[in-house]
């Protein structure tokens, strides 16, 4: 069982969401990125999303685009994305790693190569938001035999049709999109979000995760009571953007741990 | 594979944009054979537009210079000035068809912009414009043209400033807007159907080319030229030509401040293999897939990639792809100006500048044919200050 799997098993069986974090290697600078990762995981942080940034993220909004900017200006490249992953398995961490980064970047490292490479640092998987399953095949012909899962995404816009072949390639979980946009935090949740994620549960039984838009803690108690994990990026990086050096560990942490303490499954009433 | 040339192209983008790209693909093969859509996109091609645009003898350039003959494609001539608005018009109507209401596209040199903004005050469609900050700046005049357009213009102050960053924006928009708005691409490039349409569309420069050719010379020519950016001017007119294999076909990218410098724009001289706004094709990236910027003193040629199906030609050997210049362009734009009374394009004065050093090396029996893809009065600031430069440099003594 790979360990994404194992974690939404657990997760299940305690009856809770699982809380995903985004967040790009090298943000806000290299120094201190490794131990907000670590801070993170310690937090509560159920599956980490690390992005590998790259410069000209297409689907991402303006909050994502500037951290990404940054991370590729202080030198963040894929090879310390995976670097940074040993050190975090070596000091003991065992949450899943899945990156989050555009084609290009995993293109340009050679496929056979990251796969291996990404395997013995211990990336769980991946999530390419420039992937449609239908262009995927070739890659997931160099993940798979290394156990690596490929994720791939459900949006408003998918078909019926389409979900259906969707949903036979991915693997580790699926990725539904709140709303048509890109990544950035937004006040309210779509009102058609829970008859979506209800219509992808009749077609597979991989784990539901919620992503886009997804801001606080009340998101995330709502999304956890009909999916089974909340993805949050934009409004954590927010959060290190505020902080001053001092305080931006421990912000990180009181903001993680606020927003897993929301996974608890609980019916929630819309307001 | 469905939407490749080769192994090029495909679509590489957002799951949420897919329904669209599809929706799109679907409506286009229903109605590009539909005799009603291609009579209203003849007719106004013809009484709006202008078409068809004349082919142009050059005289006295060959009698300077000598050897073979040149004839200019005139998209320069059409209404708002270069070729973009063939594409503008097919897909505003298409995208009519669809049922959108809204308009959004991204502009580079402003030409694109300008087509798009025209052809929905014309049909009646909201329109928003992406350009690049610096873009902006070097082509003031379009600008005030979109604007009085009654274009929503957006300046992207993301990245570099310029086309790519437009792209990008317009793109983002497209995703957050994709049930009531139609994303019109204005070159070859990006993700499938897109190349293929835009194509297409342009693909009328080519078939005018060839029939008047014929009717001048009661021949092919031997070369036809056009410049490249993200392609779509240059696979219009290739299009007429493709399957004569005896005519040479000449792809002419932006070497910026020179090939061997870093500077400069041409994926298809210098570029790898790599995914950029949707489409794996040659492009310029650092080791880790990194876009590199770009540098050409034409907008419209600033761009780190190339249409897909140029990335096939070349590798399939059918067009050879080469470079000019910012001054070698420079020179070929005061050079058509002077002797021919033709104010070019900086961007087509790059095919112009290869035209103009290919010519003098052949017989006088051969014919060469440049796609004049856009006349230059967009450019006049930037290029007088170039010239000036380039005088100035002389004057020094430095050699340029």
């Amino acid at each position: 069982m790979s360990r994404i799997e194992k974690t939404f098993a657990q997760l299940r069986e305690k009856e809770e969401g699982a809380l995903i974090i985004y967040i790009p290697v090298g943000y806000p600078n290299l120094d201190i990125s490794e131990s907000l990762i670590r801070a993170i995981a310690e937090s509560g942080a159920d599956i980490i999303e690390l992005g590998v940034p790259y410069a000209d993220p297409l689907a991402d909004g303006p909050t994502i685009q500037e951290a990404c900017l940054q991370a590729v200006n202080n030198g963040t490249n894929l090879d310390i994305c995976l670097e940074t992953v040993s050190k975090l398995r070596a000091s003991g961490i065992d949450t899943p790693i899945v990156f989050m980064g555009y084609c290009n970047s995993f293109l340009a490292y050679g496929l056979e190569r990251l796969a291996a490479q990404a395997v013995e640092a211990g990336v769980d998987g991946f999530i390419i938001p420039d992937l449609p399953s239908t262009m995927a095949q070739p890659w997931v012909q160099k993940f798979e035999p290394h156990g690596l899962d490929l994720i791939f995404f459900l949006a408003p816009t998918t078909s019926e049709e389409r979900a259906a072949a969707v949903v036979k390639q991915g693997s580790g979980f699926l990725y539904c999109i709140s709303v048509a946009g890109v990544t950035g935090v937004r006040q309210s949740l779509p009102n058609e979000l829970p008859g979506f994620i209800h219509q992808i549960r009749q077609q597979s039984t991989l784990p539901l995760a919620v992503g886009f838009g997804i801001s606080n803690a009340q998101h995330v108690k709502e999304v956890s009571s009909y999916a089974d994990g909340a993805i949050v990026g934009s409004a954590l990086i927010q959060v290190i953007k505020q902080a001053s050096s001092e305080t931006v560990e421990q912000d990180v942490r009181a903001f993680v741990h606020q927003l897993k303490s929301a996974t608890r499954r609980v019916a929630v009433e819309r307001v | 594979m469905n939407g490749f040339f080769g192994q090029f192209g495909g679509a590489f983008v957002a799951e949420t944009l897919i329904r669209n790209l599809e929706e799109l693909e679907h409506e286009y093969e229903r109605v590009k054979d539909d005799v009603n859509f291609r009579n209203e996109v003849a007719a106004i091609l013809k009484h709006f537009v202008g078409r068809p645009t004349p082919l142009t003898p050059l005289h006295r350039i060959p009698s300077k210079l000598g050897g073979a003959k040149l004839y200019l494609k005139r998209e320069d001539l059409t209404h708002t000035g270069a070729h973009k608005i063939n594409n503008a018009l097919a897909q505003a109507l298409l995208a009519k068809k669809i049922g959108k209401q809204r308009i959004v596209a991204e502009t580079g040199a402003g030409q694109h912009g300008v087509a798009v903004a025209t052809v929905c005050s014309l049909l009646g469609i909201e329109c928003v414009v992406y350009m690049g900050a610096v873009d902006a700046a070097r082509q003031a005049p379009n600008v005030q043209r979109m604007k009085l357009l009654g274009a929503d213009l957006r300046l992207v102050h993301a990245g570099q400033q310029t086309l790519k960053d437009a792209i990008g924006e317009a793109i983002r928009d497209w995703i957050t807007n994709v049930h009531d708005t139609h994303y019109l691409l204005g070159s070859a490039v990006g993700p499938h159907p897109f190349p293929k349409i835009v194509a297409d569309f342009q693909s009328i420069i080519g078939q005018e080319a060839r029939e008047q050719i014929f009717e001048a010379e009661g021949r092919l020519p031997d070369y036809v030229v056009a410049c490249v950016g993200g392609g779509s001017n240059a696979i219009g007119i290739f299009n007429g030509f493709l399957d004569d294999p005896e005519v040479k076909l000449i792809g002419v990218q932006a070497a910026g401040e020179g090939i061997e410098s870093n500077k400069h724009a041409a994926p298809l001289v210098k570029g790898s293999l790599g995914i950029v706004q949707g489409s794996f094709t040659y492009m310029l990236q650092d080791a880790y897939g990194q876009i590199l910027e770009t540098h050409s003193i034409a907008p419209g040629l600033d761009y780190p990639g190339v249409g897909p199906q140029h990335s096939f030609l070349k590798d399939s050997g059918r067009v050879e792809y080469t470079s000019i210049n910012d001054r070698e362009a420079l020179k070929a734009f005061e050079y058509l100006c002077r002797t021919e009374g033709i104010l070019p394009a900086l961007e087509s004065s790059h095919a112009v500048a290869y035209a103009l050093k290919l010519a003098p090396t052949l017989s006088e029996e051969m014919i060469v044919l440049v796609n004049l893809s856009g006349r230059g009065d967009k450019d006049m600031n930037q290029a007088i200050e170039g010239l000036e430069r380039l005088a100035q440099l002389e004057l020094e003594g430095v050699t340029v």
